[in-house]
């Protein structure tokens, strides 16, 4: 019966194996067709003329992700310590499970929310600017409240796993309330906050459905924040449907450079927490 | 110590007023929690208002046209779509929970590849879940777009949250209980079997509940594996789910009425099975007084 349970365990070593295969198998000889060069920093992407460059999706993917953590993060680790220092019993009995059906509502939602609020919203608001609604900020927007949930789970958790003498001691040393948890308990959170924004990236950076909603998907290189942009995710998902032959694969390809940098993210991930248990 | 937590906060207060810096980061706090807390609640109103009055019965016809945007076919197919995944992969979830919680020895290289996997198939985005399962289960083993291929494929991706969940659930069984049994002579498997898994329950229930959460609202990975079409689908045939059926009227532009339906439909589905599972959780508390 061990030897059941055993294998069972091993099925997740299966996937990540199966998946890797997969993956590479199918979109390795399409970057070597296209050549990787032409492939990763190819700034053109006409699959009609077999034309495949994803650079413009590689550098949308990051603004998007970029500018998304830049705006959700600091929300989220404010929040966090609000639900760890400031928040009254009662207040947390409606926030906490408030904050976990964020984590729940589906990505379709979300994004139908941006194509019917944000999307005007930001029209309106870059109109001087020349600006889309279907833009990176627009996507940007959405997405940090999307990971707000995910940070938010993982650095409260961090901030409470502070040992209470960090607070009390600044306490006694004069310090006011905010400043005993801004300048005593967060510094020693810190690898539990980093944990939370690096898992923030990856999801930012994986999201696909409420991404391509909103962001226009046009596969040229950015013109602007208020311009639209397609990302990584959304290049697979839209032309997958009818793509045939090389264009088929160049977009497997453009999955493998996605799944890439998800595996460089969870290995920094996994350092960060290795270091927090030293 | 509760007069000495009293006077600290008061003695706080007071100096809080003399501190501007403090007092701001006291907004900034209140003002991000209330943001965050905010834009839920403008979510979730602005879909009900918009939403509920689209709620016609036509709606909930059994057959799907383009004239009546029917989402009964759809809802039918997310449940038997969820029924399949959790089939698939709660048996090899809590196996695996088990093995790694009660006989695994911690530290071993095996077990340090489990947990390690686990933690990478937990990040992989739902995209390239649904790349994997195109290649693998519609072309490689030929089962084309089908629920089958489809459920396959969210298989493997609730797999690590089932696995996590359940380890939680089995690792917060007191070691007395595992004692217990052992003394009362019972074996290695009836112990987990018979004592372990029983009181975990409730903890390994809510990790399931939240995983049917996740397959009702999942899009990206069921698009090229089970494909889009609106019929009530045998477990070999292609057929759309909610979350699809939503993103297709969304993304056409055509029905956006009936969009606004379908997901006041998702976000109450979700809702009650966030409730649900937190009850169930908090049921493993309470087991424990």
């Amino acid at each position: 019966m061990e030897i059941v349970f055993l294998l069972a365990a091993c099925m997740s070593i299966a996937s990540v194996a199966l998946i890797c295969i997969f993956l590479f198998a199918n979109g390795l000889p399409a970057m070597k067709e296209i050549g990787l060069d032409n492939f990763l920093l190819g700034r053109m992407w006409k699959p009609g003329a077999d034309i495949y460059g994803i650079f413009p999706m590689i550098v949308g993917s990051v603004y998007v992700t970029g500018l998304a953590l830049a705006m959700g993060v600091p929300v989220a680790i404010l929040t966090a310590v609000y639900l760890a220092f400031f928040c009254p019993q009662k207040a947390y009995r409606v926030v906490k499970p408030a904050i976990e059906l964020m984590a729940g509502i589906p990505s379709v939602v979300y994004g139908f929310f941006g194509i019917a609020v944000l999307v005007p919203l930001v029209r309106t608001i870059s109109e001087s600017v020349n600006g889309r609604g279907n833009s990176i900020f627009t996507a940007a927007l959405l997405l940090a409240v999307m990971i707000l949930p995910t940070v938010i789970g993982v650095i409260e958790p961090a901030l409470r796993a502070v040992p209470r003498s960090y607070y009390e001691g600044a306490l006694a040393l004069g310090a006011t309330h905010e400043r005993s948890v801004f300048f005593a308990v967060m510094p020693a959170a810190k690898s539990g906050i980093l944990a939370g924004i690096v898992l923030g990236l990856g999801r930012a950076m994986g999201e696909t459905m409420a991404v391509i909603m909103v962001a226009g998907n046009q596969a040229r290189m950015p013109k602007g924040v208020f311009q639209g942009i397609r990302t990584l995710t959304g290049n697979i998902v839209i032309e997958m449907g009818y793509a045939t032959g090389l264009h088929r694969e160049a977009l497997i390809a453009t999955g493998v450079v996605l799944f890439a940098f998800i595996l460089i993210i969870n290995m920094a991930l996994t350092l960060i927490q290795r270091g927090e248990h030293r | 110590m509760k007069t000495l937590c009293r006077y600290t906060r008061r003695m706080s207060a007071f100096l809080r007023r003399h501190y501007v810096g403090s007092r701001l980061m006291n907004f900034a706090v209140h003002a991000a929690a209330a943001v965050t807390v905010l834009v839920l609640g403008f979510l979730v109103a602005y879909i009900v208002v918009r939403g509920v009055p689209n709620l016609k019965p036509s709606l909930f016809a059994l057959q799907y046209t383009s004239d009546n945007q029917s989402m009964l076919p759809a809802i039918i197919n997310t449940c038997t779509m969820t029924f399949i995944s959790l089939l698939l992969a709660v048996p090899f979830g809590v196996g695996a929970a088990i093995d790694l919680t009660e006989y695994a020895r911690r530290g071993s290289r095996l077990t340090r590849l489990v947990q390690m996997t686990t933690q990478t198939l937990s990040g992989i985005p739902s995209i390239v879940y649904g790349l994997f399962g195109m290649l693998m289960f519609n072309n490689a083993l030929q089962l084309g777009y089908s629920m089958l291929s489809g459920a396959l494929t969210l298989a493997i991706m609730i797999l690590p949250l089932i696995m996590r969940t359940t380890q939680e659930a089995l690792s917060a069984v007191p070691d007395m209980y595992r004692e217990g049994s052992f003394g009362l002579g019972a074996g290695k498997l009836r112990t987990v079997f018979f004592v372990v898994l029983p009181s975990a329950m409730p903890g390994i229930l809510s990790g399931v509940i939240l995983a049917i959460g996740r397959i009702v609202g999942e899009t990206a990975a069921l698009m090229y594996t089970s494909g889009t079409v609106a019929k009530v689908a045998g477990l070999m045939d292609s057929g759309t789910m909610l979350a699809l059926h939503m993103y297709k009227q969304a993304s056409e532009g055509l029905y956006l009425n009936e969009a606004y339906a379908t997901s006041v439909v998702l976000l109450v589905l979700v809702l009650l099975i966030n409730l649900l599972s937190a009850k169930t959780a908090k049921l493993m508390m309470k087991g424990r007084g």
